[in-house]
């Protein structure tokens, strides 16, 4: 018992050293407007902005080398927010980019999986757990269906499927009025 | 009884419609033939169900255990057998289904054996786990689990304990009837609390709308070893509402964004106190709760339900009749409407209410705000409700916020008054949602932000490892490549530095080639050339020694 906690303990350490280590490391030298177009970014981390994350393309976007509408997980609502940062233009988003799609997450067809561990290496955030030869599964709260580990699968057995509303995620609806007309 | 009663600003008048159903004596609801039991009943994680399909299950068995500290169990309400596990429908305004345990009754109604609990015995700390584990949540409508409550935490003490008698919204007599009925048993709850909180002062605040109750808590009072104050609070709505009641009786109030614990003071409603006695002193979890069913029925009345039993089933009780134009899970102000009459009794229902046209007129079309501030002047929690509108309904939900949205209590005062019929709770309930919704998204993208950043260190320092190796690599072999021609001729090459002289020898006859190649007009060269090319040589040695030296440079950081 206390073996285990001791264990669990040092890894705690070790990973917070690690990520504390690289959150200095990684620091973008304070261009606090890059930060404030992440921020924005919803950290899909899918690459269809045409850059390797959501980072990059923010510093794309702060060197005015890029256009605002080009994040599909993002949609419309993230391309208002940018432009009202920016003060720039709303522009719809450009379509070859890609499209607004219902948030989903990946999932392994479990009896199909072979373990090549191909996802694993794909996956941005590193939401897939599996060794190799051993079946794989999708951490589906930590999924950003970013839909990258898709393509690398030798065996198709990833799907994504859209998140289902259920009752913790239900929002209430805009309220309907009907205002009646002034005759 | 000469507590000075202090006033809070706003409130609403609406009709009463108590006598209706506070007349008739409490029956209980027959025994339904399938019992539906949510898991998630209360405020926080929803319960883990211990139980299987196809397992029989006593009365008051535990069948979903509570999942961490704000949570609650849940039990079977009745003998039977688990007939299914997962999603049905349950009484929730987005007519959504939920995971719920499904058991079909035995009309036995077996019990477990239930052991009294010797609450002065037990550790605070356990007594509060054995009453998380008995499914207590507060019955006055938000279920609230009750265990967490009851924690006075380290820091604030709770020395004044309010029991909320209110009742205000209309229609609704449960709380009145159980008074009446089952003083003696509430306090006994009240005096679990109040060893659980060390309080000094115990409130009970009841609406002078119900004489009966206020009289038989007086009279059960008196016979409490402790000092119970019953107080006799205006009626008006929301008077029963936890922030107005502590208010009408100690004066203070709860700031905005705290909790009445934050000033020293906790509120319970009468069912939870009275819920708390039957589990302390018989041992039973909460399975069964006062039920109003009125509005559009033959015979108006208070029913004692298990949780889990159809709506349907009390309505029936009570009397159905035509013209039903729907039914309200709460009171007319703040409850919730029920689209499937199936959908079970929960902790949380304290009132069915059958509309009809005639009850419920439907409510004319809602015409602009015209800003005349009535609603301002109704709002008990002191807001703004017309610009809290005005932001909802334009989605500029920072602006809602700063206006004190959260401290909205949905009451529905100032929908009740306003003249332009304007639906104003649904939506602030609608802007609520959003900014949760919100933040939800934003802690995922920030975990996966955090994620992402994680992995790219990740991946670079693989790859710097993989470089120290190789540059460790490319070392050894140099050093190997020196002793070399040292070590020609002496002993043969162990075993594990058999590749490795081979492949020294590979490149010493490569070497050897080179030499046999030497240019061959240099045979008979004037000293001068021959020095000369010897410090070119020399040189050469020099770059070529250079040339392998930054990979070990780069070695260190
Ligand atoms: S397109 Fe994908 S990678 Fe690019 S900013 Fe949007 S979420 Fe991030
Ligand atoms: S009561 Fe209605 S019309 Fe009057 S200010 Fe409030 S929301 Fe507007
Ligand atoms: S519903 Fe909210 S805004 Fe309206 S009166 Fe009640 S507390 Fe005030």
């Amino acid at each position: 018992m206390l073996e285990a906690i001791l264990v669990m303990a040092f890894g705690a350490v070790v990973l917070g050293a690690a990520l504390g280590y690289a959150a200095v490391r990684f620091r973008v030298e304070g261009d606090p407007l890059v930060e404030k177009i992440d921020a924005i970014l919803p950290q899909t981390q899918c690459g269809q902005c045409g850059f390797p994350g959501c980072k990059p393309y923010a510093q794309a976007i702060a060197k005015g080398e890029a256009e605002i509408n080009q994040c599909p997980p993002g949609g419309e609502e993230g391309i208002h927010k940018l432009a009202d940062l920016l003060g720039r233009e709303f522009k719809p988003l450009s379509a070859e980019h890609g499209i607004e799609k219902p948030k989903s997450v990946a999932f392994i067809d479990e009896q199909t999986c072979i373990g090549c561990t191909l996802c694993i290496q794909a996956c941005p955030v590193d939401a897939i757990s599996g060794a190799a030869k051993q079946m794989h599964t999708i951490i589906a709260d930590e999924c950003t269906g970013c839909e990258l580990c898709l393509p690398p699968c030798p065996v198709d057995c990833i799907s994504m499927v859209p998140i289902a509303e259920d009752l913790p995620h239900w929002k209430w609806k805009h309220p309907v009025i009907m205002l009646k007309e002034v005759p | 009884m000469s507590r000075t009663l202090h006033t809070f600003k706003g409130g609403v008048h609406p009709p009463e419609h108590k006598a209706e159903s506070n007349a008739r004596p409490v029956h209980a609801a027959p025994l339904p033939r399938k019992l539906v039991i949510p898991l998630r009943q209360h405020i926080g994680n929803p319960a883990k169900p211990v139980v299987s399909v196809g397992e029989r299950v006593l009365k008051g068995q535990l069948i979903g255990a509570a999942d961490g500290y704000i949570s609650a169990a849940v039990h079977a309400s009745s003998s039977g057998t688990i007939t299914a596990i997962g999603p049905a429908l349950v009484p929730h305004a987005s007519g959504l289904p939920d995971d719920c345990i499904t058991i079909e009754t035995d009309g036995l109604d077996e019990w477990i054996t239930r052991t009294p609990l010797d609450y002065r015995a037990l550790d605070p700390s356990e007594l509060r786990m054995r009453l998380r584990d008995l499914g207590l949540a507060g019955l006055g409508g938000a279920a609230f689990p009750s265990a967490v409550k009851l924690d006075p935490g380290a820091r604030h003490d709770c020395p004044t304990l309010i029991l909320n008698g209110g009742e205000c919204e209309p229609w609704i007599t449960c709380d009145d009837v159980l008074m009446r009925q089952h003083a003696d048993d509430i306090l006994q709850g009240v005096a679990v609390m109040r060893h659980l909180l060390g309080s000094t002062e115990v409130i009970v605040g009841i609406e002078d709308n119900k004489p009966e109750a206020i009289a038989a808590m007086q009279a059960a009072a008196a016979k409490m070893d402790f000092a119970t104050e019953v107080v006799a609070v205006p009626t008006i709505y929301p008077a029963g509402g936890a922030k107005q009641m502590v208010q009408t009786l100690t004066g203070k109030e709860v700031p905005s964004g705290k909790l009445s614990t934050d000033i020293g003071i906790q509120v319970f409603n009468v069912g939870t106190a009275y819920a708390l006695a039957r589990a302390v002193h018989r041992g039973e979890p909460l399975i069964s709760r006062l039920v109003t069913v009125t509005g559009h029925v033959l015979r108006p009345q208070n029913v004692e339900a298990l949780i889990g039993t159809p709506m349907q089933a009390l309505i029936d009780v009570a009397g159905d009749r035509d013209g039903t134009t729907g039914v309200l899970m709460g009171g007319p102000m703040m409850g919730v409407p029920i689209t499937n009459t199936g959908v079970p009794v929960i902790k949380a229902t304290n009132c069915v209410l059958v509309k009809s046209r005639e009850l419920f007129p439907p409510l004319p079309r809602a015409l602009p705000c015209i800003r005349c501030t009535r609603c301002a002047d109704a709002c008990p929690a002191e807001l703004q409700p017309q610009e809290l509108f005005r932001f909802a309904k334009a989605g500029d939900f920072g602006r809602a916020q700063e206006y004190h949205l959260f401290d909205c209590i949905e009451c529905g005062c100032c929908s009740y008054v306003c003249p332009s019929h304007i639906p104003l709770v649904d939506f602030y309930r609608y802007a609520k949602s959003e900014i949760w919704a919100r933040e939800k998204e934003k802690r995922a993208s920030d975990l996966a932000r955090e994620r992402h950043d994680f992995r790219q260190f990740r991946l670079e320092r693989e790859k710097k490892e993989k470089a120290e190796k190789l540059a460790a690599k490319a070392k050894v072999k140099r050093a190997e490549l020196a002793a070399a021609p040292a070590a020609e001729g002496a002993a043969a090459p162990s075993d594990a530095d058999a590749k490795k002289a081979l492949i020294a020898a590979a490149l010493a006859r490569a070497q050897a080639k080179k030499a046999e190649v030497a240019p061959k007009n240099v045979d008979h060269l004037p000293p001068e050339a021959q020095r000369e090319i010897e410090e070119i040589e020399a040189r050469r040695a020099k770059i070529r020694e250079i040339a392998h030296q930054p990979l070990e440079t780069d070695d260190k950081k």
